[in-house]
């Protein structure tokens, strides 16, 4: 048994400002132990509990995918303590990471379905993870049609152009890129996601949807996917709690008996009908 | 295992015997409150109280625990806490010591255990004290507990007057009166005694409170407007989380100390806004109302669903230290009869 709270030390090894406010940046990060660097896994949608000593610790959702092999990113918006002095931070920093905790997105059951990715604002961290994992050349064989919904506020806000750039010359993704409102360059669509989500109206049949997203966007959104014909447990959402340790012990990201550090993120929204509307 | 006897005037001299090679936490008077704390001698000891205002679970699991030291300029991360000698809790009420039991049933499940606990649990010996005269404000007896309860415990005393009845309930009990050879051997008569304190004690703490079915009916109760009522008088002090032997709800946080950095974990409790809001500015429980609900779910349907126990061994604390008398034993009341 060892001791559950002592991080592993990884250095900072590069830095991506992701929107245009500069409040939120990727921090891409090596593992001080190159022994660990290697051998560390994770599912996508899984966290790490990620520190800058002397500002405190919180849990991060790993953005980077399972191939990305030797280093993990963490896409972080500034806005606390810890976001503050990590985005402060320069390229070299130390800073501490454990995890990777809770369930992640159920990659295996997914398998051979058609996936529907929707997310909205920077909550886009874990699907990104999912979606660089299905689109891999070793796995996309392993899914069918892939179709990704990602919205932000405006087109400032959109994380990961970089990604988005590549996956819009892919052919075998369906990919809908929207803002709430564009600027005078913004030629894509408009609209909130629940609405585009409607227009865009993926079929439900041998489909899994996989959700996360800011509470308001959650709300609207899962009414439309039942109306599309997803039944409860395929539909996959990933929950925002406030957590101290990750493992299930400092007791605050319960909603009712479950912990959403342990036994979650990942809920299917046929688990979330029989838990407490505390989230 | 044979229980002892131990008169009272040897209580020090018993006390001793264990000073040194242990490090050794015993109820202290303080002016007018009794608390534990480590002693130097047997003398210190008070075992005259009812129950202490605190409960000892800080000996486990402190107010604020260092959990690493991250030194600035060299390598690697330091360990606090390790070498100390193994300790000795005396005078723990049996609510207290089956309180641990709750503790260690949660500090040990899941995929990680909780090291920092369960180190400190494994190496320190429990030395129960029985309750002769619960106070009006206990309700171990309607939670499954007893005032002669043994569970947490490795010897548990037993007040009959001019002495002690030394019960050996675990090796690690027995392990600490094997060499004191003074101690007498009990005799039919002072266990027939202790039985009938025993009887007087459940006795007294009639009648007890209905909690037959509880966890069930809090099953459907989440929405309830029941809860909208009970939350009223609390101001959310979280004195209630704070003084209960089995709230274990943490915050960790960093403190730099100029040359480093500790890493720190303090009581938090489910009754402060704070504790659940998230960075957003969403908070899922928003009021006192989502916060007291918690408290009451977690204790009564989400413990017990798990464990298969209630988390509250109805110690009374959170009853006499409430400073708007918010009394949860009429929560329990006001749920049973909805």
């Amino acid at each position: 048994m060892s001791n559950p709270y002592i991080p592993n030390i990884a250095v900072i090894r590069k830095i991506i400002t992701e929107n245009a406010v500069n409040d939120i940046k990727t921090f891409e990060v090596v593992f001080e132990d190159p022994e660990l660097a290697e051998s560390f896994t994770f599912n996508p949608g899984q966290f790490g509990m990620v520190s800058y000593f002397g500002a405190g610790e919180c849990p991060i959702g790993i953005a980077s995918s399972p191939t990305d092999q030797g280093f993990l990113q963490f896409t972080i918006k500034k806005v606390g303590v810890v976001t503050t002095a990590l985005h402060n931070s320069m390229e070299g920093q130390k800073i501490g990471v454990r995890g990777p905790y809770g369930n992640g997105w159920p990659i295996e059951a997914m398998e051979d379905k058609n996936i529907v990715i929707v997310g909205g604002g920077f909550a886009f961290t874990t699907l990104r993870s999912l979606a660089k994992y299905m689109l891999h050349d070793e796995n996309r064989d392993r899914y069918k049609d892939i179709t990704i919904i990602y919205g932000a506020r405006n087109p400032g806000e959109l994380s990961y152009k970089y990604d988005l750039e590549n996956w819009g010359k892919r052919n075998d993704l369906d990919l809908v890129i929207t803002v709430d409102k564009g600027d005078a360059e913004w030629t894509g669509r408009e609209g909130y996601v629940p609405t585009i989500l409607k227009e865009v109206s993926p079929s439900s049949e041998n489909a899994v949807a996989a959700v996360c997203g800011p509470p308001v966007m959650i709300r609207f959104t899962m009414p439309v996917l039942t109306e599309l014909g997803f039944q409860p447990d395929r539909i996959l959402l990933s929950l925002e709690m406030r957590m101290k340790c990750g493992i299930g012990k400092c007791g605050r990201c319960n909603v009712g008996n479950k912990f959403v550090c342990q036994d979650g993120p990942v809920f299917t929204q046929k688990e979330l009908e029989s838990m407490p509307k505390e989230y | 295992m044979n229980s002892k006897i131990l008169g009272k005037n040897q209580l020090t001299k018993f006390i001793d015997e264990f000073i040194g090679e242990y490090r050794v936490f015993a109820p202290v008077k303080k002016g007018k409150i009794i608390g534990f704390d480590e002693i130097a001698s047997g003398k210190e000891t008070c075992l005259d109280f009812q129950n202490t205002k605190q409960p000892p679970k800080s000996v486990f699991f402190p107010q604020t625990e260092v959990l690493f030291e991250y030194k600035k300029g060299e390598k690697g991360l330091e360990k606090a806490g390790s070498g100390d000698r193994d300790k000795i809790l005396l005078g723990m009420r049996p609510c207290d010591a089956r309180a641990l039991v709750i503790f260690d049933r949660f500090f040990s499940s899941g995929e990680h255990e909780d090291l920092p606990y369960l180190q400190k649990r494994e190496r320190t010996a429990v030395v129960g004290l029985a309750c002769n005269h619960p106070l009006n404000t206990c309700f171990c007896t309607s939670l499954g507990g007893s005032p002669f309860g043994s569970e947490g415990m490795d010897l548990k005393l037993v007040d009959l007057g001019d002495e002690y009845l030394v019960e050996i309930l675990t090796n690690k009990g027995e392990k600490l009166v094997e060499d004191i050879k003074w101690l007498r051997d009990a005799e039919e008569s002072d266990l027939n005694r202790a039985r009938d304190l025993a009887e007087d004690a459940e006795n007294a703490m009639k009648p007890k409170i209905s909690t037959d079915g509880l966890c069930d009916k809090l099953d459907g109760m989440f929405d309830d407007p029941v809860w909208e009522g009970i939350h009223q008088k609390c101001i959310g002090c979280g004195v209630c989380s704070f003084l209960c032997p089995t709230c274990w709800c943490f915050d960790v946080l960093d403190e730099d100390t100029g040359t480093g950095v500790k890493r720190v974990r303090i009581w938090d409790t489910c009754q402060f806004p704070l504790f659940t809001k998230q960075g957003s500015g969403f908070n899922p429980r928003p009021s006192g109302k989502e916060r007291m609900r918690q408290r009451i779910m977690h204790k009564f349907n989400y413990y017990p669903k798990d464990f298969g126990e209630f988390g509250c061994v109805g110690c009374g604390r959170c009853v006499r230290e409430c400073p708007v008398n918010l009394d949860i034993r009429e929560v329990i009341r006001a749920v049973m009869s909805v």
